[in-house]
C-alpha cells in the first residue's frame, strides 16, 4: 500500500494501482474515452490528464501508477481547462447532429462535453465527410463520428481475440477497418458497438429504432448456450430492440456474443406457435387451450387407467405384454422450477420415470466422481472444487479437455483469454482440433479423434497409454514423446489448474479425469461445458430416467422415501428409459404416450414415421419436427417471456426475468399446472417463487442464500452432499453429446433467429451435427 | 509468388536480420514495390504470408507509411519538395512549374507513364534547395530552365 | 578543407579525402583505433566516463546527454539488448546525418560498436529513412567491408566481443524519427509512439534495453575516444562539448552543412559562414535547430548556438537546422506550411495533435488566401497552446511551439492579411533560387 494525496485527500492505494482507478475508487471523477478497464492502455484521448507535484506538465491518470508520497490534482482550473480543450479538438471534425444520431442520450461524448463543457466550437472549416459503410448485418460504421479511442480495436483483438478491425492512415485520415477491407467476417459479437462511446459503431439490428429514453430495461439471462450471460433487453411496447449489458453486472461483465447480443429476435419469428393445435386426421389445426388441455388430460387419464387396470390384471395373474407407459423428454431450456415440476408431474401423476432430457455434460459423473473419487479434504468441502466461471479468470493455469469454447462456450472462451492477457494464466490444450484458443495456449497436446480418455490415462502416470497418442495427428500435428514429457512435467508443476472438460470426457473418464487432477500438487478445480442455458439445471433437477433431484439414484429406497413423504405419492422404484430409448420404443410402439417439453428429439427424422404411433403431446415455441408428428402441440412461452431460475454449466444460479408477452402462449410451467388439474391431480406449488422454495428443501445443493440472485447476480450451488460419497447410481444407457453449436447456431431454435441466419460466417461454419 | 532472383535473395538477406519476422515488413515491401512499382493484392497476401501476418497486420502497416503504394506510379515519380527550405528556394514556383510542363495534377500520371508527381515534405536537401527526387535519385537546386532540361533527358533516356 | 576558416573538423575531417567511404581511407586516418582502445585498453566503464567528461549532447534534436543515457542501460538483462541508430533525418531543415552516412559510415560504424561494448549489446541497427536509399547501399557496402576485416561479427579484433550490424530502411514517415515510434517501425508496425515509462534504455526494441541515438552522435564518439573526452569539451562551451554540424538553409548566400565549435555566435554563422543574407536583404527571422524550433528574430542574432544559450533565447538548438528568413518572407505562409507538414505527419493516435494540427492547417490556408477573421489569431495561439505539452509524443510540441511563436512575435504580419487582403509579400517574392 501506499499513500498518496488526491485532491487534498490523503488516500492509501494499493502499489501500482493506476491514479485513475485510485480517483475513481475515491469518488473523484476523471473522464477518459480511451481508457477502459481490462484493456491496454493507450494514452491517447488525453482527457485523464492530472497535474502531478513536480511533473512539468500535466500527466495523463490512465497511464501514472500511484507511488509513496504523490501528490496529485485534479480540481483545478488547468485540469478543467485541458479537459475542455480535449472535448473541443474532438468536436472540431465531429458532426454536431446528436438528435438525429443513433447514440443520442447514451452517447459518452454528449455526456463529457455536458459536464466538461467545451466552449461554443471555434470550428470554422470543412468538416471532414466519409460516407456511412455497413460492414456486416450487425455492423455499420460511420467514420467522422468516430473519436478514435480505439476500444473496439482493443475489444476485438484482446477480449474476442478475433483481431478484426485495425487502424489505418495515419493523422487526421486516420480510421478504423475492417478485416476484408469494406466488410468485417467475424464472430458478430457486436463487442465494438457496445464498447463504441460514441455512434460511430452501430448496430444493423439496433440503429435508428429508438431513443434511449422510451426504453423499458429488463435484466435477464439469455437463454442459447451453456455459459448463462446476463443481458439486458431494451423494451419498448412489448418488443425487444436490443441486448446487452453495459453496466457491465452479472457473471459475464460487458460480454455478449452474437447470441445474446442479438438471437433473441427469434420471439417474434413469424412461424413461432400461438394456438394451441390438434390433430384432424392428417391436419394440425388449431384449437383453444381448454379443448387442448381437456383433451390431453383426458387421453391420459384414460391411459393412467388401463394401465391401472392391467397391473391389477398382472398381479391377478393375467399377463399381457406391458407397454412401456408414459415417456417424458424434457428440455435444457426451460427453468430449474419447471425442470423440478415436470420430473415431478411425470413420476407423481404421470407414474413414469421415463423421463430425460438431451443430455449435453455429463454433470451426473463429474457430481458422482467428485463425491466418491476426490480423498475427502474438509476445506474442500467448504470450497467446493467446481469453478465458476468468473474464476477462470483468477486461475494460475486452466486446463482445457476437448471442446472448442470459442464456438461452444464463448463467455469461457472470453475468461480464459482474459486470464493469459491479464494475468498470464498458463493455458493447456488436449484437443483433437486446431481450435483457435491455441493463439493463447501455453502447451498444446494434438490428439487424434477419441483419445482424450488416452491422454488422461498418460496424464494419471500410465506410460503406455503414451504409445497410442504418439505419431502424427490427422490435422498433421506430430506428437512426440518429448512433447508428451514436457506437457506433462509443466501440468505437474502447477498449483492452482482449473479443468475445464466438455462430451469427450463422459462416464468412467470422468473419474479418469478428477483422479488425474487429484494427482496435482495444488488445488484442482473443475467445469464441465453443456450446451444450452439450461442443460445443467435438468440435470441438476432430475430430468433423468435414473436420478431424482439432486442426484439421488431413484432405485435408492431412501432416496425415494425422502421424496416420497413430501409428495405423498410414491415413485416408480427402477430406473426409466433415455432419450434415445423412448425414441426407439416409440418408432415400435411401444410408448402409450410421449410428452416433449421444448426439445425436438426426432431432429433430423420424417415426422411421418411416428404419427399414430404413439400419443405424442409436444410442447414448443416452433412446429419442429417432433411437433409436426404430434396430435397435440401447446405452443410455449420462451424464456424472455417467463420468470424463474437457471443454472449455467458452470453451477450458477441466476434468475430469468420476464421481457415481454406473447399472445397466445403460456409458460411451461403454466401448461403443467393445467394439466396436471385438468387430470385432477393438484401440482403443487405452481408458483416460481414457491416452487424455488420447494427445490431449496428438497435439493440441498440449491440451498444457498438468494439475495444475489433476486438482485440479478449469481450465486453457485453448493457441493453435492458436500462430498459425502454419494450413493451410486443405477448404470443408465443415456448418450450424453454436445450439438456442436457453433457461435450462430443454437439447436433448432436458432434456425428462427434472422440474425443468426443472417451473417455470412454461418454459412462457413459447419452445421451442428443432427445426430 | 516467386520475385526475381536479385530480389528473393535480398529478402532472404533481409529477414535473417531479425530475431522475428515482423521486423523485415516494411523494408520487403518497399523493395517488393521497387521491383513491381506499386503493392498488389496478390503482393500483399504474399508477403503476410512470408512474414505469417495477417492480411490487415500488412494493410493498416502500409497504409501509415507515405512511400508506399497500393496503385502504379509514373516510372520515374517526381517528387518536389516544397518544406520550409525548399519553399524558400522557389520550391513551390518549382512545383507549379512542374505541374504546367507535365500538365500533371499531384498524384497523377502522365498518360504515357512516363511521369507522376507527388509534392513531397523536406527530402533532407535543404542545404541544396530547392530538391526533387526521381524515384531514388536526388537533383539539387533546381531552377525551372534546370527542370525542364532534366524532363528533356529523361524523355531521351527512355527512347 | 573546411570551406569556411571557422570551421572546427572532426566529424567531417575525412570528408574531402578520395574514397573518403571506403574502409582503407577510414583505417589510415585514425579508423577503428578508438574501437581497439576501447576493447583493448578501456572498460565500459571508464569509457563512460570519457563520454560523460566530453560533454556530448544527443544531436538528434533533444540534448540529451549521451554518456548519462547510455548508463540507464541496466547491467543485466534477461532480454538481449540493441543499439539503434536514428538516421531518420527528417527534421525540415536537416540534412546533415545524410553527409555523415555518405562520406564517413565507417565513424558511424565505429561510434555503434563503443555503444555496444559500454552497454554490453551484440546487435544494432541503423533506421535509414526510406528517402535516403542511395545510403543503404554506401552503408551497406561499408558493413560488408567492416565485416571482412573483423570489425563486425564475431570476435572482434580477437577480444571475443561480437556485435552485428545492420541497416533498416524506413517509408516515409518523420513520426519514425521519434524514438519509440521508430522502435515500433523497426518491429514492422505503424510508427505510433510507446508509453513512456519504461524508457527504452529499459524497455526497447523487442523489449530489450536499447540504446537509440542520433547518426552525428554517434559518430562523435570515436574522436572523442582517441583525444579524450577532456579535449572534446573543450571544443565547446560548458556543458556543450565539442563541435556540431549545422546545417545552414533558406535566404543565405552560401547555404551548407558546416562543422563549427558549439556556442558559435548565430550573426557570425550567417554573416561569415553563410556568406550573409540574399541579395543584401535583412533578416527577419531564424529558426536556430529545425523546424520543430520556435523562431527567433533579428534581435536574438547574438545567441551563441549552443542548447543552454538559445534555450535562453527562447528556442531550441535542436537538429542544428539554421533556417534564414530574409525580410520578405510571408511568417504566415511559413507558419502554414509547417503546419501543414505537422498535419501531414502526425500519426493521429492523440486527440490534440490529431485534431490540432487538422484544424490549424485548415484555419492557417483560410487565413493565408485572404479569408481570415479577426478572431483567428487567437484561435490559432489558443489552440497551439491547448496542444502544448498535452501530446501523446512530443510531436504534437514540435507543431505547437514554433505556431506559437510565430504568432507572438509576427502577430502584425497575421493582422496585414486580415479583412480579404491578398497575402502582402506574393508580389515580393520572386523565386529566390541561389545562382551559385
Ligand atoms: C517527431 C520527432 C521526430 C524526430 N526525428 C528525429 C530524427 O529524424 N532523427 C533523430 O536523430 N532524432 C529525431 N528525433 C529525436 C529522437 O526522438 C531522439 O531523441 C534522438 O534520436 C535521440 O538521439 P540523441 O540523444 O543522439 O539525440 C525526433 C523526435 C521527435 C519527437
Ligand atoms: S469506432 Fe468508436 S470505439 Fe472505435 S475508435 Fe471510433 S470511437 Fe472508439
Ligand atoms: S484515458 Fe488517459 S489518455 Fe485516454
Amino acid at each position: 500500500m501506499v499513500k498518496i494525496r488526491l485532491d487534498d485527500r490523503e488516500l492509501e492505494v494499493q502499489r501500482g494501482t493506476l491514479l485513475i482507478d485510485a480517483c475513481r475508487a475515491a469518488g473523484i471523477e476523471v473522464p477518459s474515452f480511451c481508457y477502459y478497464p481490462g484493456l491496454s492502455l493507450q494514452a491517447a484521448c488525453r482527457m485523464c490528464l492530472v497535474e502531478i507535484e513536480k511533473a512539468p506538465k500535466l500527466q495523463t491518470a490512465c497511464t501514472v501508477p500511484a507511488t509513496e508520497g504523490m501528490i496529485v490534482r485534479s480540481n483545478t482550473e488547468q485540469v478543467a481547462q485541458a479537459r475542455r480543450s480535449m472535448l473541443e479538438f474532438l468536436l472540431g471534425n465531429h458532426p454536431l447532429d446528436c438528435p438525429v444520431c443513433d447514440k443520442g442520450g447514451e452517447c459518452e461524448l454528449q455526456d463529457m462535453v455536458f459536464r466538461y463543457g467545451a466552449s461554443e466550437s471555434r470550428y470554422g472549416e470543412a468538416k471532414r465527410h466519409v460516407e456511412e459503410q455497413q460492414w456486416s448485418p450487425v455492423v455499420y460504421f460511420d467514420a467522422p463520428r468516430c473519436i478514435l479511442c480505439y476500444r473496439c480495436v482493443r475489444v476485438c483483438d484482446e477480449g474476442m481475440g478475433v483481431g478484426a478491425l485495425s487502424v489505418v492512415n495515419r493523422g487526421a485520415r486516420t480510421e478504423i477497418a475492417p478485416n476484408h477491407g469494406d466488410h468485417l467476417e467475424c464472430e458478430e459479437c457486436g463487442m465494438c458497438i457496445d464498447i463504441c462511446p460514441v455512434g460511430a459503431l452501430t448496430s444493423g439490428a439496433y440503429r435508428y429504432k429508438a431513443r434511449p429514453w422510451e426504453i423499458q430495461y429488463t435484466s435477464t439471462i439469455c437463454t442459447h448456450c451453456g455459459d448463462g450471460c446476463k443481458t439486458t433487453l431494451s423494451v419498448r411496447n412489448n418488443k425487444i430492440l436490443r441486448g446487452n449489458n453495459r453496466d457491465r453486472s452479472g457473471i459475464n461483465g460487458e460480454f455478449l456474443c452474437i447470441k445474446g447480443r442479438y438471437a433473441y429476435d427469434f420471439v417474434e419469428h413469424p412461424s413461432r406457435l400461438r394456438q394451441p393445435l390438434v390433430r384432424k386426421g392428417q391436419e394440425l389445426v388449431a384449437t383453444t387451450w381448454e379443448e387442448a388441455i381437456g383433451m390431453v388430460a383426458a387421453k391420459w387419464g384414460e391411459i393412467l387407467s388401463r394401465r391401472n387396470e392391467a397391473a391389477n390384471n398382472i398381479l391377478a395373474g393375467t399377463s399381457e405384454k406391458r407397454s412401456k407407459g408414459f415417456g417424458v423428454i424434457a428440455s435444457n431450456h426451460t427453468t430449474n422450477e419447471e425442470n423440478y415440476l415436470l420430473q415431478k408431474f411425470a413420476r407423481t401423476v404421470l407414474q413414469t420415470n421415463h423421463v430425460d432430457h438431451h443430455r449435453t455434460a455429463d454433470y451426473a459423473a463429474l457430481i458422482h466422481a467428485l463425491a466418491n473419487e476426490s480423498p475427502e479434504q474438509p476445506a474442500q468441502a467448504q470450497r467446493p472444487p467446481l469453478a465458476r466461471s468468473k474464476d477462470i479468470v483468477g486461475a494460475s493455469a486452466i486446463l482445457l479437455v476437448g471442446n472448442n469454447p470459442t464456438e461452444q462456450h464463448p463467455l469461457i472462451a472470453w475468461n480464459i483469454r482474459e486470464a493469459c492477457r491479464r494475468n498470464g494464466a498458463r493455458l493447456y490444450i488436449i484437443n483433437s482440433r486446431r481450435i483457435p484458443l491455441l493463439r493463447q495456449s501455453h502447451r498444446f497436446l494434438p490428439l487424434g479423434l477419441g483419445h482424450e480418455a488416452d491422454a488422461l490415462r498418460y496424464l494419471c502416470g500410465e506410460p503406455e497409454a503414451g504409445q497410442a497418442l504418439l505419431g502424427k495427428t490427422p490435422s498433421g500435428d506430430p506428437v512426440t514423446s518429448d512433447l508428451l514429457h514436457d506437457f506433462r512435467n509443466r501440468l505437474q508443476e502447477e498449483k492452482d489448474v482449473i479443468v475445464v472438460f466438455g462430451d469427450e470426457i463422459t462416464g468412467p473418464d470422468v473419474s479418469l479425469l478428477i483422479r488425474m487432477g487429484s494427482q496435482l500438487s495444488g488445488r484442482t478445480r473443475y467445469i464441465v461445458l453443456g450446451d444450452s442455458s439450461n442443460s445443467r439445471g435438468a440435470s441438476d433437477m432430475g430430468l433423468l430416467p435414473h436420478l431424482l433431484p439432486g442426484y439421488r439414484p431413484v432405485e435408492d429406497a431412501v432416496a425415494r422415501a425422502f421424496f416420497e413423504n413430501r409428495w405423498k405419492t410414491p415413485i416408480p422404484e427402477t430406473s426409466g428409459l433415455s432419450v434415445d430409448e423412448m425414441v426407439t420404443a416409440t418408432l415400435q410402439g411401444g410408448m402409450d404416450s410421449l410428452y416433449v417439453v421444448g426439445a425436438n428429439p426426432l431432429k433430423g427424422r420424417n415426422p411421418a414415421d411416428f404419427r399414430g404411433k404413439t400419443f405424442l403431446v409436444v410442447q414448443d415455441l416452433f412446429l419442429q419436427e417432433t411437433a409436426q408428428a404430434a396430435d397435440v402441440v401447446l405452443p410455449a412461452a420462451s424464456a424472455y417471456e417467463k420468470s424463474g431460475t437457471v443454472t449455467n454449466t458452470c453451477g450458477e444460479l441466476q434468475r430469468l426475468r420476464k421481457a415481454i408477452g406473447v399472445l397466445g402462449t403460456r409458460t411451461d410451467l403454466q401448461i403443467f399446472e393445467s394439466l396436471a388439474a385438468a387430470m385432477g391431480a393438484a401440482l403443487h406449488p405452481c408458483r416460481p417463487e414457491e416452487a424455488l422454495e420447494e427445490i431449496r428443501q428438497m435439493v440441498p445443493e440449491y440451498n444457498i442464500p438468494l439475495a444475489n440472485v433476486l438482485a440479478g447476480g449469481a450465486e453457485a450451488v453448493l457441493n453435492p452432499n458436500g462430498f459425502k460419497p454419494l450413493a451410486a447410481p443405477a448404470e443408465t444407457s443415456g448418450r450424453v453429446y454436445s450439438a456442436q453449436d457453433t457461435l450462430f447456431t443454437s439447436g433448432t431454435l436458432g434456425r428462427f433467429s434472422n440474425i443468426l441466419n443472417l451473417v455470412p460466417e454461418r454459412a462457413i461454419r459447419k452445421e451442428p451435427d443432427p445426430a | 509468388m516467386q520475385f526475381s532472383a536479385q530480389l528473393e535473395d535480398k529478402l532472404k538477406k533481409l529477414m535473417r536480420n531479425y530475431p522475428i519476422k515482423r521486423s523485415s515488413l516494411i523494408p520487403m515491401l518497399l523493395f517488393v514495390q521497387d521491383e513491381q512499382g506499386f503493392l498488389r493484392k496478390e503482393t500483399i497476401a504474399e508477403i503476410a504470408g512470408r512474414l505469417e501476418l495477417t492480411i490487415p497486420q500488412v494493410e493498416e502497416t502500409i497504409s501509415y507509411y507515405s512511400m508506399l503504394r497500393k496503385k502504379p506510379a509514373g516510372k520515374y515519380h517526381l517528387q518536389v519538395c516544397t518544406n520550409i527550405s525548399c519553399l524558400l528556394r522557389g520550391g513551390e514556383e518549382l512545383f507549379e512549374h512542374a505541374r504546367k510542363k507535365l500538365s500533371l495534377a499531384p498524384g497523377e500520371t502522365t498518360p504515357d507513364k512516363l511521369f507522376s508527381l507527388e509534392e513531397v515534405e523536406c527530402i533532407g536537401a535543404c542545404a541544396w534547395a530547392p530538391a526533387i527526387q526521381v524515384n531514388y535519385q536526388f537533383h539539387h537546386e533546381l531552377t525551372p530552365e534546370r527542370f525542364d532540361q532534366l524532363i528533356g533527358e529523361l524523355q531521351r533516356s527512355r527512347a | 578543407m573546411p570551406v569556411s576558416e571557422h570551421e572546427v573538423l572532426v566529424l567531417t575531417e575525412r570528408f574531402d579525402l578520395p574514397n573518403s567511404a571506403s574502409i582503407d581511407t577510414y583505417l589510415g586516418h585514425d579508423g577503428y583505433q578508438a574501437l581497439e582502445k576501447s576493447l583493448k585498453q578501456m572498460t565500459p566503464e571508464s569509457i563512460l566516463e570519457e563520454l560523460k567528461r566530453s560533454n556530448l549532447r544527443g544531436r538528434g534534436g533533444a540534448g540529451f546527454p549521451t554518456g548519462m543515457k547510455w548508463g540507464f542501460v541496466p547491467k543485466e538483462s534477461p532480454k538481449p539488448k540493441y543499439i539503434v541508430c536514428n538516421a531518420d533525418e527528417s527534421e525540415p531543415g536537416t540534412c546533415k546525418d545524410r553527409l555523415l552516412m555518405e562520406k564517413d559510415p565507417h565513424q558511424l560504424i565505429e561510434g555503434i560498436l563503443i555503444a555496444g561494448i559500454v552497454v554490453g549489446s551484440h546487435q544494432g541497427y541503423i533506421y535509414v529513412r526510406g528517402e535516403y536509399r542511395y545510403l543503404l547501399e554506401i552503408l551497406d557496402r561499408a558493413l560488408e567491408e567492416a565485416y571482412a576485416r573483423g570489425y563486425l561479427g564475431k570476435n572482434i579484433l580477437g577480444t571475443g566481443f561480437d556485435f552485428e550490424l545492420a541497416t533498416h530502411t524506413g517509408a516515409g514517415a518523420y513520426e519514425c524519427g521519434e524514438e519509440s515510434a521508430l522502435l515500433e517501425s523497426l518491429e514492422g508496425k505503424r510508427g505510433i509512439p510507446r508509453i513512456r515509462p519504461p524508457f527504452p534504455a529499459v524497455v526497447g526494441l523487442y523489449g530489450g534495453p536499447t540504446v537509440l541515438n542520433n547518426v552525428e552522435t554517434f559518430s562523435a564518439v570515436p574522436a572523442i575516444l582517441r583525444n579524450g573526452g577532456e579535449w572534446y569539451a573543450q571544443l565547446g562551451t560548458p556543458r556543450n562539448g565539442g563541435t556540431r554540424l549545422f546545417v545552414l538553409s533558406g535566404h543565405v548566400n552560401r547555404p551548407g552543412v558546416y562543422e563549427l565549435p558549439m556556442g558559435f555566435p548565430l550573426r557570425k554563422m550567417i554573416e561569415e559562414v553563410g556568406g550573409g543574407i540574399l541579395d543584401g536583404k535583412k533578416v527577419k527571422a531564424v529558426i536556430p535547430g529545425g523546424s520543430s524550433t520556435p523562431v527567433l528574430t533579428a534581435d536574438a542574432l547574438d545567441t551563441p548556438m549552443d542548447f543552454d544559450s538559445v534555450a535562453k533565447a527562447g528556442s531550441m538548438l535542436g537538429s542544428g537546422a539554421v533556417i534564414m528568413m530574409h525580410e520578405d518572407t510571408c511568417m504566415v505562409k511559413v507558419a502554414l506550411r509547417l503546419m501543414q507538414f505537422y498535419a501531414h505527419e502526425s500519426c493521429g493516435w492523440c486527440i490534440p495533435c490529431r485534431e490540432g494540427t487538422d484544424w490549424l492547417s485548415k484555419t492557417l490556408h483560410r487565413f493565408h488566401s485572404g479569408g481570415g477573421r479577426d478572431e483567428d489569431i487567437g484561435l490559432v495561439e489558443h489552440l497551439a497552446k491547448n496542444m502544448l505539452g498535452r501530446t501523446f509524443c512530443p510531436l504534437g510540441d514540435a507543431a505547437a511551439m514554433p505556431m506559437i511563436s510565430f504568432v507572438q512575435k509576427f502577430r502584425e504580419e497575421f493582422e496585414m492579411h486580415l479583412s480579404g487582403r491578398p497575402c502582402p509579400f506574393e508580389s515580393k517574392q520572386e523565386p529566390a533560387t541561389a545562382s551559385r
